[in-house]
């Protein structure tokens, strides 16, 4: 035990916490794609896990063909759309439920992700030979960059869900029977939704391949959980820190704050020597709780288990 | 106002569960009727309106609304027509949405809605003076989410939200059946007053014989997807409780079922 101890080198954890807060803003970004669904449009979209790939797998390519790393980005958010859409038709034109309708397009999206990539499962994008937006090999920069990308993202989201198509899409989730009374296509506001959702994730794909100097077929498989993890970390956060004064843009800062989060817990977990094949399993369980808390704690006011005691009692 | 020429609905067709709800059934609304709809459970007045409101579609007839056919129009396509409460006051409004924000919605009923502010400052000085006609001191909650209000608020601010942006035509589906007796009497009254305010043409569910005599121009009593009576004017302000019930019998063959209507 004591040999445990000493190998942990609080140095070490030092130096790798500025990595963790850069890619935990990479994730944060795509959880503000997976908040749009989540908790806006009260879906849980599965799609996520391939068109992060997607992003991450045309930026690259388009790097490697001369592409202007932002044109690149740009692209690849248009693809991740088009994946969004195709769920979003596949749920409302065919009719299957929304999380097997996004499980059919990552499954898809596997395959099409190989066929960008060349049929490759990885591709390299060195820094050294083209012209980045952000790199693992500058951390101040990616942070610097990552944060840009974030808040420009956030005022934007803002905005738009403060206009009368962002207010409608978040009136479908909220209500879809009042949505309908009032002239909202709620079909509409949910493929909609969802193409936003998946151009911000593929967004965040693309500045996580740049960050990495790769994109790899699997980069992508676990993002919704983190995603999740993200939402609800930031917004168990928020709640505590702001409670009532929590509005929408402290929400959607929140998300972001919650990626990082998570990722400094990694980064703390694998310094601890937790295995990294465990990281996965790691997650999951933390999302599992924290989506559970809600729920145990609605059952600590009212439950049949209270009663237990007393009926035992007069047995 | 409204025309439903000989329409039908069958629910689960070809099965063991088939239910002819709506037989032929036709009724011509003037501007300005205020119409009480009346009859026993499953007799297909909650059906009659969602075939109005477009719900699904029916299996025949037509439905022409202020001169248009929306027989073939999905439900949000004939909401910038139509403005409904529904007996859940749940369903009326959008539990996360501030109150504004609500009545901003509604103000767009069928509306296009593009990049502007969901909510306008002009806006909000109208939504203050509407709700202050509730006198439900509701305008100092303009900012707070519907899903605080309590179920006899959410019902106010749902009809408010109906006649928002004027409807040719208002439907109320039971509107006050979930509400305390004290709430409901309130909640009436705002309906009475919103309709004669406007002189909008409604069309009102009740399970309550002395609200179906006491409110509008004109009542009709349903039994198995047919309307049965339909009296208006000086001959419908003579009507007693035991008029409708008497006249239930022998126009239905049977007796009126709810112990709601009997005891009401």
């Amino acid at each position: 035990m004591s040999a445990y101890f000493a190998s942990l080198n609080l140095l070490k954890l030092a130096k790798n916490l500025p990595g963790g807060v850069s890619q935990g803003i990479i994730w944060g970004i795509m959880a503000l794609g997976v908040y749009i669904t989540f908790r806006l449009l009260d879906v849980a979209d599965l799609t996520v896990d391939g068109s992060f790939t997607t992003g991450g797998a045309v930026t690259v390519m388009l790097i490697l063909a001369g592409w202007p790393a932002w044109a690149a980005l740009l692209v690849a958010v248009l693809v991740g759309m088009l994946a969004g859409l195709v769920t979003g038709l596949l749920h409302t034109r065919l009719g299957i439920p929304a999380i097997l309708a996004g499980i059919l397009t990552q499954l898809s999206l596997y395959s099409i992700n190989l066929r960008i990539m060349g049929m490759s499962a990885n591709k390299a994008v060195s820094v050294d030979k083209y012209r980045l937006l952000l790199s693992s090999r500058n951390i101040p920069r990616a942070i610097l960059i990552g944060g840009i990308f974030a808040v420009v993202l956030i005022s934007i989201m803002y905005w738009y869900f403060g206009t009368e198509q962002g207010s409608a899409i978040r009136a479908t989730g909220n209500n879809a029977h009042m949505s309908r009374a009032l002239g909202i296509n709620i079909n509409a506001m949910k493929v909609l939704g969802l193409s936003l959702s998946n151009g911000i994730v593929a967004l965040s794909g693309g500045l996580m391949s740049q960050y990495q100097g790769f994109a790899d077929i699997n980069m992508g498989r676990g993002a919704i959980v983190i995603g999740l993890a993200a939402v609800i970390i930031g917004e168990v956060i928020g709640n505590a820190l702001l409670g009532k004064h929590l509005n929408f843009y402290g929400t959607l800062s929140f998300v972001v704050i919650g990626g990082i989060l998570y990722y400094l817990v990694i980064i703390l977990v694998l310094w601890l020597k937790l295995n990294s094949n465990d990281l996965k399993l790691f997650t999951a369980v933390i999302v599992a709780i924290f989506l559970a808390i809600p729920y145990l704690r609605s059952q600590r006011i009212s439950s049949f288990a209270k009663f237990r005691k007393g009926a035992k009692e007069h047995a | 106002m409204l025309d439903l020429n000989g329409i039908s609905k069958t629910f689960n067709p070809g099965t063991i569960n088939e239910k002819r709800a709506l037989h032929q059934l036709s009724l011509h609304l003037d501007p300005g009727d205020f119409v009480t709809v009346i009859g026993g459970n499953g007799a297909g007045k909650s059906t009659m309106l969602n075939a109005i409101a477009g719900v699904w579609p029916v299996d025949e007839g037509r439905i022409v609304l202020d001169g248009h056919d929306v027989t073939a129009l999905p439900e949000h396509r004939r909401a910038w027509l139509i403005g409904r409460v529904f007996q859940d006051p749940m369903m009326g409004t959008a539990p996360n949405m501030q109150l504004e924000e609500n009545l901003a919605l509604a103000k767009r009923r069928g509306q296009k809605r593009g990049l502007g502010w969901g909510v306008t400052k002009e806006e909000r000085e109208e939504y203050r003076e509407r709700l202050k006609t509730l006198g439900l001191g509701l305008e100092e909650r303009m900012t707070a989410k519907v899903g605080l209000l309590s179920g006899g608020q959410r019902q106010a601010v749902t009809l408010l939200m109906a006649s928002l942006r004027q409807p040719k035509l208002l439907l109320l589906d039971e509107h006050t059946a979930a509400l305390d007796p004290a709430t409901a009497a309130k909640v009436l009254e705002l309906s009475e007053q919103i309709v004669s305010e406007s002189h909008l043409t409604t069309l009102m569910i009740t399970h309550n014989m002395a609200d179906a005599i006491r409110h509008g121009n004109r009542l009709i009593m349903m039994d198995k997807g047919r309307i049965i009576l339909d009296v208006r004017g000086e001959e419908k302000k003579r009507l007693t409780k035991e008029d409708l019930i008497r006249k239930f019998a022998e126009l239905s063959g049977t007796a009126l079922d709810t112990d709601e209507v009997l005891l009401s």
